[in-house]
Parts: C-alpha cells; sequence; structure tokens
C-alpha cells in the first residue's frame, strides 16, 4: 500500500444518453478521500452526487478519468467496496442472518467464524433479538440498520451510502445518523456519503463537499473541525449550517432559474 | 347472521367484514361441495334408470364406477396403469422443469442468450403440443421415448416463461447489491437470481404439472398398453364406460394432488413474502 488516499478520484465526468445527443451529469471532478475519512456529498437532486457514487462503486463506467481504490483503478463492482443503498435493498428471502451473512457465506468463511460475525455486527446495530426475522417484517429504520450491518460484516475498505436515510422518517433518520457517528468510532472505515441533507453532513462528515448543479463539479470543500460527537445545537455547529446552507442556496436557485 | 359484526369488539377485532371462517368451517365448506356433487352425479344416474330416459350405459353412477376402479384394483390391474402414468408424468415434467428453468434463467438474465431463445419459443409456442405428437411418433417411434419428451415439450414452455418473467422482474438494485458484497457468476445465480425469480417459477411448475396430466392421457391414447389413457381409450372400445370415467376420477385426483404437491412446496419456499 502507497499510504496515499484510499480514494482518488481522478477528471471522472459521466455524460448519459445515446451518441450525439448526451446530457453531461458529471463535470471533471477530481477528489481524494483519505483512509478513515468520512466524506459527504452534498449537493442539489440531479447534480450528479449519486452518479458519481455509481461510478465508485463500479455500477457505472465514467466517461472519462478514472477512479482508484488503494491505487488500483475500478472496473467494476467489488466487495472491498461496500454499498449501503437508500432503499435498503435486503434480500426478502433470507432472514437478517442470512442478509448479514451473505459476504461471508460468498467468501466460504467457517461457520463458527460467519456466526461471530453476524453477532458481533447484528450487536453493533442492536438488532440480535431480531435475527431470524425477515425483512418484510422490519420497520424501515431496522432495514437499514441490517443493511449497514450486512455491509461492515463483509469486511469492506470502502463503505459508500447512497442517501441511506433519506426513506426515513426525521426522528428515525437522527437517531440512525447517532449509530452511524457511534459505528466510525468503533470501526473506523473510509465512508463516502451521499445526502441532501446538509445538517447530516455537518452532524457526520470530517468533510462537506458541495456540488455544483448539473452537470456536477465540486463548488466548495468544508472540513469540518468539530468534535467527533457532535452536538447538533451547538454554535459552531450551526455555524457550519448556515455557511454550508448559504453556498447550496446559491446552487438551488441555478436550477430555478 | 351469526358472523355478522354485533359489537365493538369484534369489529375492532376483525373489522367490517367480521371475523373469517375458521378453518374447520371452511374444510366443511369444502368437503361438504365433494359429497354434494357425488350426490348430484348419483341422483342424475339414478334418474335415468328410473325414468329409463336413455340407456343408462352411458351415464353409470360413482357406484359403477368404484366398482369398476375396486375390480381394476383386486385385479392387480391399477396400480400398473397408474404407476405407468405417474413415472410418464414424473421423469416428463421433471426433465421439462429443469430445461425451463436453467434456460429461462439464463434467457431472463442474458440478453444475447434470451436474444436467441425467445424468438424461438415464441414461434413454437402458439403451435398447439398435439399438433406436434405425430411428429414425436414419427420421430422416435410410439414407445415411451416419444411420450415422455410429449410431456417434456408441452411442459417446458409456461416453466420457461414464467422463469423468464421472473428473473426480468427482479430489483436491479438487489442484483447490484450482492455484485457489491462479491456475488458473481454461479453463486449470483443460485444465491440471488434463482430465490428472486422463485415465486414465479413455481407458478410456471404448478402450470406444468397441470399441464403434464393434461397430456399424457392424449398420449397414451395412441400405442400403449399401460396407463390411464390407456384404461380411457380401452374402455371406448369395449364400450366399458365406467371404466373411462373410474381412469378419469383417478386422473383428476393425480392431478389435484400434483397442484396441491406444488402448492405446499411453494408455501414452505416463500415463506419469507408472508412471515407470520
Amino acid at each position: 500500500m502507497t499510504g496515499g488516499p484510499k480514494i482518488q478520484i481522478r477528471g471522472v465526468a459521466k455524460s448519459f444518453g445515446a451518441a450525439g445527443r448526451t446530457a453531461p451529469a458529471l463535470a471533471e471532478v477530481d477528489l481524494d478521500v483519505a483512509e478513515r475519512e468520512l466524506v459527504c456529498l452534498l449537493g442539489p437532486s440531479g447534480c450528479g452526487k449519486s452518479t458519481l457514487l455509481n461510478i465508485v462503486a463500479g455500477f457505472l463506467a465514467p466517461s472519462t478519468g478514472i477512479v482508484l481504490v488503494d491505487g488500483r483503478p475500478v472496473t467494476g463492482p467489488a466487495p472491498e467496496r461496500g454499498v449501503v443503498f437508500q432503499e435498503y435493498a435486503l434480500f426478502p428471502w433470507l432472514t437478517v442472518t442470512g442478509n448479514v451473512e451473505f459476504g461471508p457465506l460468498l467468501q466460504s468463511r467457517p461457520a463458527a467464524e460467519r456466526k461471530r460475525t453476524v453477532d458481533r455486527y447484528l450487536d453493533l446495530v442492536g438488532l440480535r433479538v431480531h435475527a431470524d426475522k425477515f425483512p418484510a417484517q422490519l420497520s424501515g429504520g431496522m432495514k437499514q440498520r441490517v443493511a449497514i450491518a450486512r455491509a461492515l460484516a463483509n469486511d469492506p475498505t470502502v463503505i459508500l451510502m447512497d442517501e441511506p436515510f433519506g426513506a426515513l422518517d426525521a426522528q428515525t433518520r437522527e437517531v440512525l445518523q447517532d449509530e452511524l457517528s457511534h459505528i466510525q468510532r468503533v470501526e473506523h472505515k473510509t465512508i463516502l456519503f451521499v445526502t441532501h441533507s446538509i445538517r447530516e453532513a455537518v452532524y457526520l462528515a470530517d468533510r462537506v463537499v458541495v456540488m455544483t448543479s448539473a452537470p456536477g463539479r465540486i463548488k466548495q470543500v468544508f472540513p469540518i473541525k468539530l468534535p467527533e460527537v457532535r452536538d447538533r445545537f451547538a454554535p459552531e455547529f450551526t455555524q457550519y449550517e448556515s455557511d454550508i446552507t448559504r453556498v447550496v442556496k446559491e446552487e438551488v436557485a441555478k436550477v430555478r432559474e | 347472521m351469526a358472523s355478522f359484526v354485533s359489537n365493538v369488539s369484534t369489529l375492532v377485532e376483525s373489522g367490517l367484514r367480521g371475523p373469517a371462517l375458521t378453518r374447520r368451517r371452511a374444510l366443511a365448506l369444502r368437503v361438504g361441495a365433494v359429497i354434494a356433487f357425488v350426490a348430484l352425479w348419483s341422483g342424475l344416474a339414478g334418474l335415468v334408470v328410473a325414468l329409463r330416459l336413455f340407456n343408462p350405459i352411458f351415464l353409470p353412477g360413482p357406484w359403477l364406477v368404484l366398482g369398476s376402479l375396486a375390480e381394476l384394483a383386486a385385479k392387480g390391474q391399477l396400480w400398473g396403469h397408474v404407476g405407468a402414468t405417474l413415472e410418464r408424468v414424473a421423469i416428463g415434467f421433471g426433465t421439462g422443469a429443469a430445461l425451463g428453468v436453467a434456460l429461462g434463467l439464463a434467457a431472463g438474465y442474458l440478453v444475447p442468450v434470451r436474444n436467441v431463445v425467445e424468438p424461438i419459443v415464441e414461434m413454437l409456442r402458439p403451435i398447439p403440443p398435439l399438433a406436434v405428437l405425430p411428429l414425436f411418433i414419427v420421430w422416435v417411434g410410439i414407445g415411451e421415448p416419444s411420450k415422455i419428451g410429449f410431456i417434456t415439450y408441452a411442459t417446458f414452455f409456461p416453466i420457461f416463461l414464467t422463469t423468464v418473467t421472473g428473473v426480468r422482474q427482479i430489483d436491479p438494485l438487489l442484483l447490484r447489491a450482492a455484485r457489491s458484497l462479491g456475488a458473481r457468476g454461479l453463486a449470483l445465480f443460485t444465491r440471488v437470481i434463482l430465490p428472486a425469480a422463485l415465486p414465479d417459477i413455481l407458478i410456471g411448475l404448478r402450470l406444468g404439472v397441470a399441464l403434464a396430466f393434461f397430456v399424457i392421457v392424449i398420449s397414451e391414447f395412441i400405442g400403449a398398453e399401460q396407463g390411464l389413457g390407456y384404461l380411457i381409450n380401452d374402455g371406448r372400445n369395449f364400450f366399458l364406460v365406467p371404466q373411462m370415467l373410474g381412469a378419469a376420477v383417478v386422473l383428476g385426483l393425480l392431478g389435484y394432488a400434483g397442484s396441491e404437491l406444488v402448492r405446499l412446496l411453494e408455501r414452505r419456499l416463500t415463506r419469507w413474502q408472508h412471515p407470520a
């Protein structure tokens, strides 16, 4: 390993549509994410932040540019890059345990080790008692906890989260933000997190990357110099919130024009 | 009006329509319907005899049908016929199901395979299977292979089509999730695509079982020495209407048992859709 940035996004652009009539979604993005860093991509809807995440995940190929993880180019989805989706994407035919065990099972880990892994991550997200339930029996917040445990149990070096709490109600959302913040203090993963909630970004991120409206590019980067455990009502917190809000509003206004 | 909502607590518990039928009452209704059907049949057959409407040989009562079955059973012939039919259905349907599911999974997931297989299937599908039975006989003779092959051919289509539908309806997000968890190649098929498409595949299997019993009879009309279809045809040649009806009743029961078996399998395998 080089000791350089964990994720290197170099000149990544993406256009959609057939040849001749393409619409640019993402224009020339350069971004580094350091090991153990949590970076939030923030921007108006349609700014290409999810597109960028999907390119890092390997679901989409960039039109130009390259993404490197640990110095190796991304050519497709791989277990080193875990993904948590807004719509949970749990396997409905598997129980909570079955879902969390999915990755370790594919890697043919021995049963005892799998059980330890499942127990550890279900404890981390507080779902041990629901281990034998099917996704259809869980609330949205519980489903997303399972999805996070499933991603962690596969031991990825990078976790990509695409508006993971976007489908949840406000209260559940804050609870899960607290839990993710706690998980990050325990697990120290490298996380790229897409959101359109400024509060969420300031609460979770080491750095907030604000993107422009389509075609998306990086407008401004805010390093968040707040303690690990954050208070949503601290004056410094609200200062970051208002600073970022001002920058985001310019972009939202552009979309309206 | 016993089941009508009469107080607030039943309303709260079971809504405006009142409590659902208990399992026992539902079963009683089902058994009652069968008994009523047999009674109606007996009544009609009795009426034909009593009023001399027409030769009663055309509509024998259930007792005569049962009698002829008992006679066949006593002579030890019935089991041979039932066994022959079941064996053909089992092998033919099993092969058709295996082919239909395997090709359906491949065609549903891999676009090039779909583009090759689908047009051929769509061209063959509108041809009633019966129309190709003579061809099977010309190609492989009137023995077992043509009978089994015929069932395989007929059952393949519904199973293939529902499998393709099932695979194409899989949420693409699930496939993305699976790939980013490291699933690829055969593991992607066995751990994600197959279970995700299973509810549709099981519908195809149920249609296939019914179709298998539907077509086996016809192929047993031609050049068979055993089987329930043979019994019916033999009954026609010798004007043994009770034997014809008896064989038909056994076929009905077997077909019913077959689709119940698939239904049982369905309930076991897709419990996750409606967990308790």
